[in-house]
């Protein structure tokens, strides 16, 4: 459970970690253009950052690779991937990779 | 206050800027609801996910940082992988700046804070011209009301969430939501590259402390992109290897 003084904090950093990014080229006095260089490597940075939080959350389990098919998390994530090739977008894959993650985890145990 | 509150919904600028965001309200409505049940799921009590929708404000990020809140990571790492998931909005503010630019940098940066991806895309296509006009606040200000709705849907999720027995495992839930954003972002073959190098080195770097493997694997991932640039760019000249 996470809870207490240091999570508040924590928290609390993130929304200052929104509001300077939404403010960044906002809070100058003047304005000033992004260089391109820099606007090239900060393209990828988002994804790269949700790629490797992602990974591990399916890919591993107590710190190892996960070894076994009988992970609900493995045929779940191939569901959302095979529903977002068909039909791109966040919702309907979704819904897909936790139509097969329940019933595989509630029922089978997986 | 509420005599100019008043004068802002007569304005049909800032009519016209709720009307053109409200058909975004289901969609934005469910992802609050799936990043509401994620926090609590994830462990955080609820005064914390309520302090955490109401402040942060940043569904992806929120989303991100739940895994590293439950590890335990120092709060730099926490904080420096929200900021690099929240860079988009870095180059969006540049954008934003060319709007707002007339507004005291108080209220420029107070409204920026409530302008998230859609608000943006949304904004772009009834202001095509990209150049700053009259309306053009209180168009943005219409558009920043589904503030209002994402808040609910997500306090909504906060309350069913802890309903919802933990060993279900919804946490999972949001992992799969960012799947389908991250794929979003695969727009090319750099993109794939750098996400093919990012989840290698994440799960690779894994037991490095301090939940570091984060920060290793957007460091690889942006070199990688850097590299195929530089690549293909040796590859555009007329005697350079394929």
């Amino acid at each position: 459970m996470t809870s207490g003084f240091d999570a508040a904090l924590a928290i609390l950093g993130l929304a200052a970690v929104t509001a300077v990014a939404r403010g960044f080229f906002l809070f100058p006095r003047r304005a000033w253009t992004v260089p391109s260089w820099l606007q090239r490597s900060l393209q990828l940075a988002p994804l790269a950052a949700l790629v490797a939080v992602l990974a591990p959350e399916i890919f591993m389990a107590n710190g190892h690779l996960v070894t076994t098919w009988r992970d609900a998390r493995l045929p779940a994530a191939l569901g959302a991937t095979l529903w977002y090739a068909w039909r791109p977008g966040v919702l309907g894959p979704l819904i897909v990779g936790l139509c097969v993650y329940l019933p595989l985890r509630l029922l089978f145990g997986w | 206050m509420s005599p100019s509150l008043r004068a802002l919904g007569d304005d049909p600028q800032f009519r016209r800027g709720v009307a053109d965001i409200a058909p975004f309200a289901p969609g934005i409505a469910a992802w609050g609801i799936v990043t509401g049940v994620a926090m609590v799921q994830s462990g955080l009590d609820i005064r914390l996910a309520l302090l955490m929708s109401l402040t942060v404000f940043a569904g992806t990020a929120q989303l991100a940082s739940l895994p590293i809140l439950a590890a335990g990571a120092p709060l730099w790492v926490l904080w420096a992988t929200a900021f690099c998931v929240n860079l988009r909005f870095v180059i969006f503010s540049a954008q934003w700046r060319i709007y707002l630019e007339h507004l005291p940098r108080g209220r420029r940066v107070v409204l920026g804070y409530f302008l998230a991806d859609l608000n943006l895309l949304v904004f772009q296509k009834a202001w095509p011209s990209g150049v700053a006009e009259p309306g053009q606040v209180a168009y943005a200000i219409g558009g920043a009301t589904i503030w209002a709705v994402w808040q609910l849907a997500s306090i909504a999720g906060i309350c069913a969430a802890s309903l919802v027995p933990v060993h279900w495992g919804l946490g999972f839930a949001g992992t799969l939501s960012m799947l389908g954003l991250a794929y979003g972002l695969l727009v090319d073959r750099k993109a794939q590259l750098a996400a093919v190098v990012a989840a290698a080195a994440a799960i690779a770097a894994f037991a490095l402390p301090l939940k570091l493997n984060i920060l290793v694997a957007i460091a690889a991932a942006v070199v990688a992109g850097e590299l195929m640039d530089r690549a293909q760019r040796a590859g555009r000249r007329p005697q350079g290897a394929a």
